[in-house]
Formats: C-alpha cells, sequence, structure tokens
C-alpha cells in the first residue's frame, strides 16, 4: 500500500475530484514533516524519537453548506472516496449565508520568500543531537551544588511542508525548518525541590543560543526559587517577566480575534478605534517578518499574509480576521486564517510582539518599593468574555527595589481591561524565541492573593 | 469505518497485508540489538465532529488516521519512530532507527514467537457508536439544545453546541510475544452559552460523554440537562460578585471538582516522575499526605466512562490502583518501562495520545471513596468560605507539588448557607499537604459528566475524575476582593 508523495499536482487532482463530485467550490491542504527528538537525562541516552508524518485536508462547498475533512490514506482510490463522502457530509450540513471561500481578487499572485528553511542544516543527525543536548544539561548539573537533578534536555529539528490550493485560481506551497533545545534542571535544598526550564527555538541551526548558556540560564531560573515562600495577601505592582508578559499578549489576542468577536464572547467586542491599553503599548502582528518562527507566505485560506498594528498607543486598530469572521464582522480579513489539516479555518496571530520601550528591566525593578516580580504563571484561570483573569503564580518578591525573596503558592488577579490600562513601563528586552513575544511590563497594582 | 465484524487483530493484519510471520520479524529487526522490551503499536481512527451556532449546524467535519510506531527499550532508554505509512518497509526502517538506543549484540534478528490475543475487560461492548446514528439526528439534537438552552432565559444571545464522535482500533504487539487489541468508541457533547444583560455578558458551559452509545444522551434526557445548565451558570454569573483574596475554608461540590485530586496528587503518582525522584511525593509511599477521611483511586475498569479503557496503550488489561488509603500513600500508576526500571507491577496505566507518542504512566478514572456525611452538613458547618461546583481547568508543577484548579460556578457560603454566586478564580495549593487539610467527606461521591482531557508532555488524553462533597480547611482562592 504506497502512496503518492504529496504534491501541489495531488492538490490540484483533489479539488478536480471535489468538483467532479459535485462541490461547487473547494479546497486541498496537505501538510507533511519529518523530525528527529533526542533526549539526555542525568549525562545518559533517553530517548530518540523519528516522525513521519503526511495528511491531506479538504472543505468542500455546495453551495452555501459545507464539510471539512482529513486523512493519512494518500492512496488515489482512497482518496477520491474519501472526498466524495467529504462532499456528501456537506450536502447533510445546513447553509450558512456567511460561508465560502475567501474573496478570489485577494488571493496573493507572488509569494513572499520569507527565509523560512535553514539554507544548509537539515535534520541533526542522531549523535549530534544528542551530544548538543548533553553539552546543555551538563552545563545545568555542573552549575552549582544544588542542582541535584535533572528532567533531563532534549534537542528537536523538523522540517515540514504545506501545500495548498482551491478551484478559484490559487495554488501555492512552502517549506520550513525548525531546531530547539530545552533544559529543565532541578535544584534541591533543606529537602525541597525547584524546576527550572529554559530553551532556544528557530528557524535556523545557526541561530540557536549556545547549548552550554541555555543549561545555564535553566540552572539559574531553579536555584533562584529555591526557599521560595508564601506571602500574605496584599496589593501590589506586578512586573511581568517577558514570558510572561507574552502570555498577556496571547490572552489579549484571543479577545481580538475574528470567531469570539462574532459570537459575542470577547471583552473587546465593539471597542475598535477606542482606548484599551495604556498609551505606552503598540502591538504589531507580522506574517511577514523573514525567518520569523510565525511567517508564512499565505495564509490558512490562502491570502497573503500581513504586517498590522493590533494596538497602536493604547487605541484597538485591528482585530485579526479570516474570511468568514470578516464576513460577519463587515471587515476586511486579515490574513490570520489559522488552520490545523482537518478542520475549517480557525484565527491565530503570526508574529505577535509589543513594540520595546525605554526601560531596562533593572529600571524597572528599581522603580519598585515592594511588588512582585513574575516569573511563573499556571493554570487557565482567563475569561475572555469578561476579561477575569486570576492565575497561580510565582516569582521573586521585591523590597525597596531590589529581587529580596522568591514566592510561590500565590495567585494573581486582576481584569485584563484594566490590567492593558495598568501597564505603566515597557521594557527595551524584547527577543524571539516564540512566535509571541513581549519586553519586560509593569502593571501598576494587581490583587496578589497568598496567606 | 471497519466492519464490526472483524476482530481488531484481525483487522490490522488483513488491513496492512501482515501476517503474524511478519509481525514476528519486525519484531526481530527491533530487537537484534541488546534491548530489553520492544513493541509495535498499531491505529486506525475515526472520527466525525458536528457544531452549531446561530441555531444552525453549520460545520461538520470527519478524519481518519492510522499508523504504526515501533518502540524499543534497553534498560532506561527509549528508541520511537513512527509512520502514518504501514507498509513492511516503513516498519522495517522504523525498526531500525528504534534501536539505535541499544547498544552491543549484532544486527542478527532475533527470534520472537506472537502468541495468542490476550484477554481484555467488557467495558464498552457497544451495539452501534454514534457514528452509525444519521447525521441529521444527531443535528437535530444540537438544535433542540439551542432551543432549550434559549428558551430558559431570554438573556441568553447565544448557544454554541458540539457533539464529537470517534471509534479507534488499537493493537499491540510485544517482544514477549504478548499481542493485544481493542475498540474504543468515545463521544462528547459539548455546551457553551453567552448571556447578556444591560451591564455585562457571561459564559456558562456543560457536557458530558463516554464510551457510549447515542441513546445515553437521550435517556432522561442528559442532552436537555447540559442545556439549562450551560444556561443556567451564565446567567447567573451575570449577577457573581468579586471573589474573595487569600486563604479561605472551601467546599468543593461532587463531580467534576475530583480534577483537584488529578492536579494535587493524581500526577505527582505517576511512576516517570518518581523513578526520577522529580516529583514531591517522591519516596514518600507509606507516608501520611491526607487525612483519614481521604482515600483516593484510579481506576480504568468503570463501564464505559471516558476515563476507562479494556487495556492500556501497551497491551496491559487496565485495573483499580488505591493511591491513598485512608490519607496514606499506598501506590503509583506505572507503564511498562517504570514498572520494570522501579521492579513494580506495571498498573494498567501505560498511555498514548496516539501512534506518533510514546507511552507515560497516565491516570485514567481518578475519585475519592465517599465519607459519611450528608452534603448538607458539609456547608452548615462553614460560617465563612466558598462553594466551588464547577471548574475549568487545572495544572500542576510536579516538582514544587503546587498546583490549581480554576471555579467557573463558585458561591459564598456565610454562617453555614450558600449565599450569592461569586466570579471564577483560580485556587492554588500544595498538592502533598492540600488533603491534610479536608475535614469533611460527604457520602455523594459523583464522577464527572464524561468531559475531561489531560494533558502530559503534550499528549491529550481523555480521563475522568471524581469526589463526594468535601470541606477543606483553607487553601488560597486567587479572586479581587480583599
Amino acid at each position: 500500500m504506497s502512496s503518492p508523495e504529496p504534491s501541489l499536482e495531488l492538490a490540484h487532482w483533489g479539488v478536480e475530484q471535489a468538483r467532479a463530485a459535485g462541490a461547487s467550490a473547494a479546497e486541498v491542504l496537505i501538510a507533511s514533516g519529518e523530525s528527529l527528538s533526542a533526549g539526555v537525562r542525568m549525562g545518559e541516552v533517553e530517548k530518540l524519537k523519528h516522525s513521519r508524518e503526511r495528511r491531506l485536508g479538504v472543505r468542500v462547498f455546495v453551495g452555501q453548506s459545507s464539510a471539512t475533512a482529513s486523512t493519512a490514506e494518500l492512496d488515489r482510490d482512497a482518496l477520491s472516496e474519501f472526498i466524495a463522502d467529504t462532499v456528501r457530509l456537506a450536502r447533510l450540513t445546513a447553509p450558512d449565508r456567511w460561508s465560502g471561500l475567501p474573496d478570489p481578487t485577494l488571493h496573493p499572485r507572488l509569494l513572499p520568500e520569507l527565509e523560512l528553511s535553514d539554507p544548509t542544516s537539515g535534520i541533526i543527525e542522531a549523535d549530534r543531537a544528542l551530544k548538543i543536548a548533553g553539552e546543555a544539561e551538563r552545563a545545568a548539573l555542573g552549575a552549582d551544588p544544588r542542582i541535584k537533578n535533572s528532567e533531563g534536555a532534549e534537542f528537536d529539528s523538523g522540517r515540514h511542508r504545506v501545500i495548498f490550493a482551491n478551484n478559484q485560481g490559487f495554488a501555492g506551497e512552502y517549506a520550513g525548518t525548525s531546531y530547539s533545545l530545552a533544559v529543565a534542571p532541578i535544584a534541591e535544598a533543606d529537602g525541597a525541590m525547584q524546576p527550572g526550564h529554559w530553551y532556544t527555538y528557530s528557524r535556523r541551526f545557526d541561530r540557536l543560543e549556545q547549548a552550554a548558556s541555555v543549561g545555564l540560564t535553566a540552572a539559574k531560573r531553579a536555584l533562584r526559587r529555591l526557599g521560595a515562600r508564601k506571602i500574605k495577601t496584599t496589593r501590589a505592582p506586578v512586573i511581568f517577566d517577558p514570558d510572561m508578559a507574552a502570555s498577556l499578549l496571547r490572552a489579549l489576542v484571543g479577545a481580538a480575534s475574528g470567531p469570539s468577536l462574532y459570537r459575542g464572547a470577547s471583552f473587546l467586542i465593539n471597542r475598535l478605534g477606542t482606548e484599551i491599553a495604556s498609551s505606552n503599548v503598540t502591538i504589531i502582528d507580522d506574517g511577514t517578518m523573514p525567518g520569523g518562527l510565525g511567517s508564512r507566505p499565505f495564509d490558512g485560506e490562502g491570502l497573503a499574509t500581513t504586517r498590522k498594528s493590533v494596538v497602536e498607543r493604547g487605541v484597538l486598530q485591528s482585530y485579526l480576521l479570516d474570511s468568514y469572521s470578516a464576513r460577519r464582522l463587515g471587515l476586511a480579513p486579515t490574513g490570520n486564517a489559522a488552520r490545523s489539516v482537518g478542520e475549517a479555518p480557525s484565527v491565530s496571530a503570526a508574529n505577535l510582539y509589543l513594540q520595546p520601550g525605554p526601560y531596562t528591566p533593572e529600571e524597572i525593578i528599581r522603580s519598585v518599593r515592594r511588588g512582585l516580580y513574575l516569573t511563573e504563571l499556571i493554570g487557565f484561570g482567563i475569561n475572555s468574555v469578561t476579561g477575569d483573569y486570576s492565575r497561580g503564580a510565582g516569582g521573586i518578591w521585591i523590597e525597596d527595589g531590589e529581587l529580596a525573596y522568591p514566592v510561590q503558592e500565590i495567585t494573581i488577579a486582576g481584569n485584563l481591561k484594566e490590567m492593558f490600562m495598568a501597564i505603566e513601563m515597557v521594557g527595551n528586552d524584547l527577543s524571539w524565541r516564540s512566535s509571541v513575544a513581549s519586553p519586560t511590563l509593569k502593571l501598576a497594582e494587581m490583587m496578589i492573593a497568598g496567606e | 469505518m471497519a466492519n464490526e465484524l472483524i476482530p481488531p487483530d484481525k483487522f490490522f493484519l488483513s488491513r496492512f497485508g501482515m501476517t503474524e510471520g511478519s509481525l514476528e520479524r519486525i519484531m526481530g529487526a527491533a530487537l537484534a540489538r541488546k534491548a530489553d522490551y520492544a513493541d509495535l503499536y498499531f491505529e486506525y481512527r475515526g472520527a466525525e465532529g458536528l457544531s452549531l451556532e446561530d441555531s444552525i449546524v453549520n460545520r461538520t467535519s470527519k478524519s481518519i488516521s492510522q499508523g504504526v510506531g515501533v518502540r524499543v527499550c534497553a534498560e532506561d532508554r527509549t528508541g520511537y519512530a513512527y509512520s502514518d505509512e504501514v507498509t513492511i518497509d516503513r516498519m522495517r526502517l522504523a525498526a531500525e532507527t528504534a534501536r539505535a538506543v541499544a547498544h552491543g549484540g549484532g544486527d542478527t534478528p532475533a527470534a520472537v514467537q506472537v502468541g495468542p490475543p490476550v484477554p481484555r475487560h467488557k467495558l464498552y461492548e457497544l451495539e452501534s457508536t454514534p457514528l452509525e446514528v444519521p447525521l441529521e439526528d444527531r443535528a437535530k439534537l444540537l438544535n433542540e439544545i439551542d432551543r432549550a438552552a434559549r428558551e430558559f432565559d431570554p438573556r441568553v444571545k447565544n448557544v454554541m453546541a458540539s457533539f464529537a464522535a470517534e471509534r479507534k482500533l488499537v493493537m499491540i504487539v510485544n517482544s514477549e510475544g504478548r499481542i493485544a487489541a481493542d475498540v474504543q468508541p468515545l463521544c462528547r457533547l459539548s455546551v457553551t452559552v453567552i448571556a447578556e444583560d444591560g451591564k455585562g455578558r457571561q459564559v456558562g458551559s456543560s457536557g458530558g460523554g463516554g464510551r457510549v452509545e447515542w441513546s445515553f444522551f437521550l435517556e432522561d434526557e442528559r442532552w436537555r440537562e447540559h442545556a439549562l445548565k450551560a444556561a443556567r451558570q451564565a446567567i447567573i454569573n451575570l449577577e457573581a460578585v468579586d471573589a474573595p483574596a487569600g486563604e479561605t475554608v472551601v467546599v468543593l461540590g461532587p463531580g467534576w471538582p475530583g480534577i483537584l485530586l488529578h492536579e494535587a496528587v493524581g500526577h505527582g503518582l505517576e511512576g516517570d516522575f518518581n523513578r526520577k525522584r522529580v516529583s514531591a511525593f517522591s519516596g514518600r509511599i507509606g507516608e501520611r499526605v491526607a487525612s483519614e477521611f481521604c482515600t483516593v483511586v484510579d481506576d480504568g475498569t468503570i463501564p464505559n466512562r471516558r476515563g476507562s479503557l479494556n487495556i492500556d496503550d501497551e497491551g496491559t488489561p487496565t485495573s483499580r490502583t488505591v493511591l491513598i488509603e485512608k490519607g496514606i500513600l499506598r501506590g503509583y500508576l506505572q507503564d511498562h518501562l517504570n514498572a520494570r526500571l522501579m521492579n513494580m507491577t506495571p498498573t494498567g496505566n501505560g498511555r498514548r495520545e496516539s501512534f506518533a507518542h510514546t507511552p507515560m504512566p497516565r491516570m485514567t478514572n481518578t475519585f475519592m471513596l465517599p465519607g459519611e456525611a450528608a452534603p448538607e452538613e458539609v456547608i452548615r458547618s462553614v460560617s465563612r468560605g466558598l462553594y466551588a461546583v464547577a471548574f475549568g481547568g487545572g495544572q500542576v508543577d510536579i516538582t514544587n507539588g503546587k498546583f490549581v484548579f480554576s471555579a467557573s460556578e463558585a458561591y459564598l457560603i456565610e454562617d453555614g448557607v450558600v449565599t450569592r454566586p461569586v466570579k471564577g478564580a483560580t485556587l492554588i495549593g500544595n498538592g502533598p499537604d492540600v488533603l491534610t487539610r479536608v475535614t469533611m467527606v460527604a457520602n455523594d461521591l459523583a464522577l464527572d459528566p464524561g468531559i475531561g482531557t489531560c494533558g502530559k508532555d503534550g499528549q491529550s488524553v481523555p480521563v475522568g475524575v471524581g469526589l463526594p462533597t468535601l470541606r477543606i480547611d483553607g487553601i488560597t482562592v486567587g479572586g479581587t476582593s480583599a
């Protein structure tokens, strides 16, 4: 049962099959990839994992009724039957007057070159991957005698390819690579353990942070949590470190995305053009950044990705929309259709970041007499309908502008509407380790619950 | 879909043109070097989903996935390779890749003989799965849910409902010659309601399911219960006041609030974390970690439950494992690898999301046995506290033991009486210590309605939880009201 390799030709063929089975419109998406993951723990090889996957997704329309489907069986006979079945499924689905492929005039004619692939390094072979992971873990374990254990280090490399075609003349494909190294040492003192975690992630192998440096950072992050205590419930300023600040951006973008808005499930409904954050906040989403972790030449519906201000000096400038939610809201799509192979388009940010400000993280910490430097968040306590925010937290308590002692088993709570207005200082320390990035942010005050 | 009448092991052999002989040869290739164990995991999964919004069922989807994973274990090293092309050549290639973790020995294939299929539980022998129910009937039910929720209150502004069903066939062959196979149906109904009044907007949700037939949702009009529960929660939350901030007495309602156990103790008792001694519970078997009122079990053998399995994803029959007995830590949840390395017995908790993942110790249905108090009595005992009956997700840091779970429907208790609803808030505690503060356990154990999905190391698996009403004397509540 050997089946054909993914190709644009196969995608076009799939579209034709759907049309022949009675679909008035159709699109085919094929995603494939291969990766190797190498893990080391306490200096020994722990695991090697090789992955190879390919899936074909189809979305068909019969008038304004639609259905989506995906399969891993790329053999043409099986596919032909599968696509015909999907057309039958669409006929059983209620017509939706907003449904349909995007406006054909919005498909790009030329696709930009976004440097999504490493030009020289493919998948890094097992021995070398294990060596890199081992080096990172060794640096962590050697950093301090209190680093006594480890959950290991892992080096991953992979390549993926996306092929897309629809019946209104758009077809395109792109390929990318990704490399990552993560380390998770454990510090121990007085019978209590604290984990630390650090990682580096890039589309290019040569742009990863050095293995030893990743290990050392992870060790420092574990060590600084030793002796963490609970504090009394209080209101105080909270400084979000860059990773924690990035999680705030993700929450905002969830509420600014089309499906949340037309469903009435967002605290940002009818807020376009109004102030939703303090004036030192500008948030950009850019799908066209060369080498960006979230960059792609076209979105999940074949529309060009874009660079836009979501928030400009505190004012909400743009929602993130696919063509369905755009039609429902009476707006233009923004090239933010996200796609998992077997599902209808959803919405996601591409490369989302908060523009850096003038302050070093040290200056921001010095500006706080007593407050929380937030380095850990756990749980899912964000209600994007109301903006209510309540999450488990950990970090370092600040006394008189200095990092004084670690704290844990506390929560921070507020409402995102007020939290974004309360951003008083923006750091200058923006760096990209994920497709969502932020510099350090200081919020004027939040409720911190402890004892 | 596959023909119902073919036993699952025969299904794979015929579908992929294999014989027991070819399985034995691939297993032999996997074991060529000095390995302790190897297994092949075959999976074929068909799924369908439909969803409603704006009172129409406007989205339908289906998927078929299949693949095979080859695993080789040598001491504590694991090699794994998988492919969604199930051919003899691919599998031999995967076996050669996976065995790279084993050192020594030659590259001469080992002799393996596959025996007869191992017996399994029969926890979900369904006459038919919801996939065989006409799509029109499934769509009609979503429309009725929409109507019921909207009729509940004029402030209901939007209803989103979805129904997802799948049927998964798995077959595991291992180097001990064991072959095991299972057919695993699963489905889930979800309802989300948005309510709006002049002052604001709120959300409520409900859902349920399991390894059940379609009739499960029609019995006692279970579907209506979910519609009304979601609508009622959204409406109640419109009136919610700010939740308290700080340590307080908390009463948890029965059922899904059992997510407390899943986060506070369940993960920390998984074998992998304890073998590596990275769990806050490491080395504490036999010690007191809860009050005498607390007995906690993980049970994968409850018929038709979302978290139940006839066999785990390594072919071991599932079982009932006592984790905590009257407050004393008794056991860990084990898969094959960690049980072998810890010299313990596998408990049937080796699970994986799909053929693209390696198995790990995971929970099935985790719950606390009932106590003797009446639930009303538990609430009456509290002069000032929080009564939480519905939760969203939770999370735990295994190593330092801190865990959270977020209430989505909660009320104040004032002088022994449940009074005003409060806004959702996250509760945070310390796993090895939170259950020592349990001072009352009621007699109303309930399992959750069948909605849980657990994430670990990037892998999602369906799970269940359960809890009787109980009182915790002091846990930090992350509200905004001082």
